[in-house]
C-alpha cells in the first residue's frame, strides 16, 4: 500500500489546468497502489490555493515560505522527497510542464527512485507507456525501486473532475532552505491573452515559409478568431521570428488540440512529435511533396500570402451565417 | 576552467523505427552523437576559447565521458575531433543501464575529475526522457540550470537564460554547477565566456563540423577504457523496457482543391469549425 504524492503548479488561487492531468494520473495511480492522492503545493500563495487543490484531491499540504517565493529544483526537490517519505507515497508525480520536467529527477535522485518521463499511459502499479524516437515509436517500462518518480504528459491525460466532497488541507513546513547557490533573477515572460498551448482547442501554427515575424500577423488573425494558441516550427523561433516558447515538437510543446493548423510547415519528424495526436491537422503549404501532407488529414497545396487571408474570410463568412 | 561533457550516441533520428522481437530493431542503424549532446560540446568550447582568435583559454579543459557499447568509440572520437580535449569511453551494452546507472557512473568520475562545470544535453533523443542531468545534480548535491538556451560565465557564476513555459527565464547558478543545454545555445552570442569579445557571433547553423585538422588530430588525443565496475556500478537497470510498439499510422488525409472547400470540410465533415 502507498500513496502517490501529486506536485500541483497552482495560478493565483487556482491550480493550473496542467495539474489536472497529473491528478487525473494520480487517482488511477492511487488505487493501483491501494492508497490517496495526495496533492502538494509549493510557494508563495500555496496555502491560497489549498481550497481549490482540495476540490480535486483528497489531502492537500501546501508549503510556503518567503524563501520559497521563485521556483528552483534546488528548493522545491527536498521539500517533494521529504514529503513523499514523510506521507509513504510510492509515487511521486507531476505534469511534465518545463517546472515539472526540471524538478521530478532531481526528486528521483534524491529517494534513489526510478523515473518514468513524460508518460502518456499507466499500467498497474509499476509499468508506463511513453513516447520514444520523438513519437515513432512507444515503449513500455517497468519501474522496480520502492518509490517511483513521474511526469505526465499533459495531452494524454484528461483533466480530473472535482471530487464528490471536497479533501482536507494542511500545511507542512519547508524545513531549513538551502538553495545550493542557485537563484531566480527574472523572467522575460511572454504575455498573451490566447490560451496556453497545452490547453487550447485549436492552434494555429506556422513555419520557416513565413519568412518573418510581421507575416505571422495573418496567422496571429486566423487564431483570435479561433480562440486559438499559437505555435511555431523549430525553424520560425530560432530565426527570432517569433518566441521560443511557441515551439511545437518533440522538443518543444506536445499539443492535442481539436484542430490543428500547419503553415508553410514541412513536417519533420521532430516537428510532427509534437502535434501528431491533434484530432484534425490542416496543411498549407506550397510544395505538394512536403511530407506534413502525410499527417494532414486536409492539405491545400497553395502561397500562404494568399490562401491564410482567404481562409479567415471563409471562416467569417461562415461564422456569419450561423 | 575544466568542463565534463556526458555524451550518448544514439541511432540516426532520421532513420525509420523498426521492431524485432518486441523491441527497437537496431540491427545496420547508423549512429551519431545526440544532438544536443553535439550543442553541449559546441557549448563547452565556446566557453573554454577566445572565439575571435579560435584559440583556448589558458587552462581550459574539456573532458567527454561516454556510458556505451564498444563501437560507441567512433561517436566518441568526433567529439574530440570537434575540440574536447580527452574522453573517458566506459563500456556497457544499453541492456546493461538506466539513468541511475549512468548516474552513478558520472558521479563517480566527477569526484575523480573535480571539474568546474558539467554540461550535457537536455535530452537524448533516442529514449526522450530528459532526466540524467537533473539526477546528476541532485546526486551531486550541485545546483541546476536546465533547458539552457543562453549562458553568460564571469568568474564563479553563470547566469543561464531557461527555456521555461511562458518565456526565458534567467538563473544564476554558482559553480560547480550542472548545465542542460537546449537547441537555441547554438545560435550565434548565446555563449559569452567574459573573455570572447561580446561583439564576436559564431556564424553557422547548429555545432561545428570536425575540421581535417581536428580529425587528424583527434587520432592522437587520449581516450580511456573502463568498466562499469572501475566506478562501483552495476549492470543492473531499474528501469526495464518490457516492450515496444509503434504507432498506428494516421489514416490517409486528402487533398483539397481550394480554400472554400477546406472551410467547407472543416465544418461539415471533420466538425471542428
Ligand atoms: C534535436 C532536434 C530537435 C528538434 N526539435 C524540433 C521541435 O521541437 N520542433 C520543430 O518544429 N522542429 C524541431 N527540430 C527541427 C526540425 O528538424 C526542422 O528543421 C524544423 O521543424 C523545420 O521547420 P520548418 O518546417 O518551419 O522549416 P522548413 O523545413 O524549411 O520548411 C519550410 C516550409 O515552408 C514552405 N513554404 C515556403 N514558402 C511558402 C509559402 N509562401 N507558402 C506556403 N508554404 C511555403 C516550404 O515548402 C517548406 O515546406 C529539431 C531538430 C533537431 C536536430
Ligand atoms: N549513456 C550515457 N553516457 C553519457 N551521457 C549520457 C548517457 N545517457 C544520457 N547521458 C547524458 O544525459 C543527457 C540527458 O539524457 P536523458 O536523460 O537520457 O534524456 C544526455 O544529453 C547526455 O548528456
Amino acid at each position: 500500500m502507498g500513496n502517490v504524492l501529486a506536485y500541483c503548479e497552482f495560478s493565483g488561487s487556482t491550480l493550473r489546468s496542467s495539474a489536472l492531468s497529473n491528478i487525473a494520473f494520480a487517482r488511477a495511480s492511487a488505487q493501483a497502489h491501494g492508497g490517496e492522492v495526495i496533492a502538494v503545493l509549493i510557494g508563495a500563495g500555496a496555502a491560497g490555493a489549498g481550497a481549490n487543490a482540495a476540490k480535486y484531491a483528497p489531502k492537500v499540504i501546501t508549503v510556503e515560505d518567503a524563501k520559497l517565493e521563485h521556483y528552483l529544483a534546488e528548493t522545491y526537490a527536498p521539500i517533494l522527497a521529504r514529503l513523499a517519505k514523510d506521507n509513504n507515497a510510492t509515487v511521486v508525480s507531476a505534469t511534465a510542464t518545463s517546472a515539472g520536467k526540471d524538478v521530478m529527477p532531481r526528486v528521483a535522485a534524491l529517494l534513489d527512485a526510478g523515473m518514468a518521463s513524460d508518460i502518456s499511459k499507466s499500467e498497474g502499479k509499476d509499468t508506463f507507456v511513453r513516447p520514444i524516437l520523438a513519437g515513432n515509436a512507444y515503449s513500455t517500462v517497468q519501474i522496480t525501486t520502492p518509490i517511483i518518480c513521474v511526469t505526465v504528459r499533459q495531452s494524454e491525460f484528461e483533466a480530473a473532475g472535482e471530487l464528490g466532497s471536497a479533501g482536507s488541507v494542511t500545511s507542512a513546513p519547508a524545513g531549513e532552505i538551502n538553495a545550493l547557490g542557485a537563484s531566480f533573477d527574472h523572467i522575460d515572460a511572454q504575455k498573451s491573452d490566447r490560451p496556453d498551448l497545452g490547453d487550447a482547442k485549436v492552434v494555429v501554427s506556422g513555419g520557416r515559409g513565413m519568412k518573418n515575424g510581421e507575416n505571422f500577423k495573418v496567422l496571429e488573425q486566423l487564431a483570435d478568431l479561433l480562440g486559438a494558441a499559437m505555435g511555431a516550427s523549430r525553424a520560425a523561433t530560432d530565426a527570432g521570428m517569433v518566441p521560443a516558447d511557441w515551439q511545437v515538437g518533440q522538443t518543444g510543446k506536445i499539443v492535442a488540440p481539436n484542430l490543428y493548423f500547419a503553415v508553410a510547415i514541412s513536417g519533420a519528424i521532430q516537428h510532427l512529435a509534437g502535434m501528431k495526436g491533434s484530432k484534425t491537422i490542416v496543411a498549407i503549404n506550397k510544395n505538394k511533396d512536403e511530407p506534413i501532407f502525410q499527417v494532414a488529414d486536409y492539405g491545400v497545396v497553395a502561397d500562404w500570402e494568399k490562401a491564410v487571408p482567404e481562409l479567415i474570410a471563409e471562416i467569417k463568412k461562415i461564422k456569419a451565417s450561423r | 576552467m575544466k568542463i565534463l561533457v556526458p555524451v550518448k550516441r544514439v541511432p540516426d533520428p532520421t532513420q525509420k523505427a523498426k521492431i524485432k522481437d518486441g523491441h527497437i530493431d537496431l540491427t545496420g542503424a547508423s549512429w551519431i552523437v545526440n544532438t544536443f549532446d553535439e550543442y553541449a560540446v559546441e557549448t563547452a568550447l565556446r566557453l573554454s576559447e577566445n572565439g575571435e582568435a579560435a584559440s583556448r583559454n589558458a587552462g581550459s579543459e574539456i573532458v567527454v565521458v561516454s556510458i556505451g557499447p564498444d563501437d560507441a568509440a567512433k561517436e566518441i572520437r568526433t567529439t574530440l575531433a570537434m575540440g574536447a580535449d580527452r574522453a573517458i569511453h566506459v563500456v556497457a551494452n544499453d541492456s546493461e543501464i538506466d539513468s541511475l546507472v549512468v548516474v552513478k557512473v558520472l558521479s563517480a568520475i566527477i569526484a575523480a575529475e573535480k571539474p568546474d562545470l558539467v554540461v550535457m544535453g537536455k535530452q537524448a533523443v533516442d529514449g526522450d526522457a530528459n532526466q540524467v542531468g537533473q539526477m546528476l545534480a541532485g546526486k551531486l548535491g550541485w545546483p541546476q540550470a536546465t533547458f539552457a538556451a543562453s549562458i553568460a560565465l564571469s568568474d564563479k557564476t553563470l547566469t543561464v537564460g531557461r527555456e521555461v513555459d511562458g518565456g526565458v527565464e534567467y538563473k544564476k547558478v554558482n559553480l560547480p554547477a550542472v548545465v542542460t543545454v537546449d537547441l537555441r545555445i547554438v545560435s550565434p552570442k548565446a555563449v559569452q565566456n567574459g573573455v570572447t569579445p561580446a561583439s564576436f557571433g559564431y556564424s553557422g547553423e547548429g555545432a561545428r563540423l570536425p575540421s581535417l585538422k581536428g580529425i587528424m588530430a583527434a587520432k592522437k588525443k587520449p581516450l580511456e577504457t573502463k568498466k562499469l565496475a572501475d566506478y562501483g556500478a552495476e549492470p543492473k537497470p531499474v528501469i526495464r523496457e518490457t516492450t515496444v510498439t509503434l504507432p498506428p499510422p494516421r489514416p490517409p488525409g486528402q487533398i483539397v482543391a481550394d480554400i472554400p472547400t477546406l472551410v467547407k470540410k472543416l465544418a461539415e465533415e471533420a466538425k471542428v469549425l
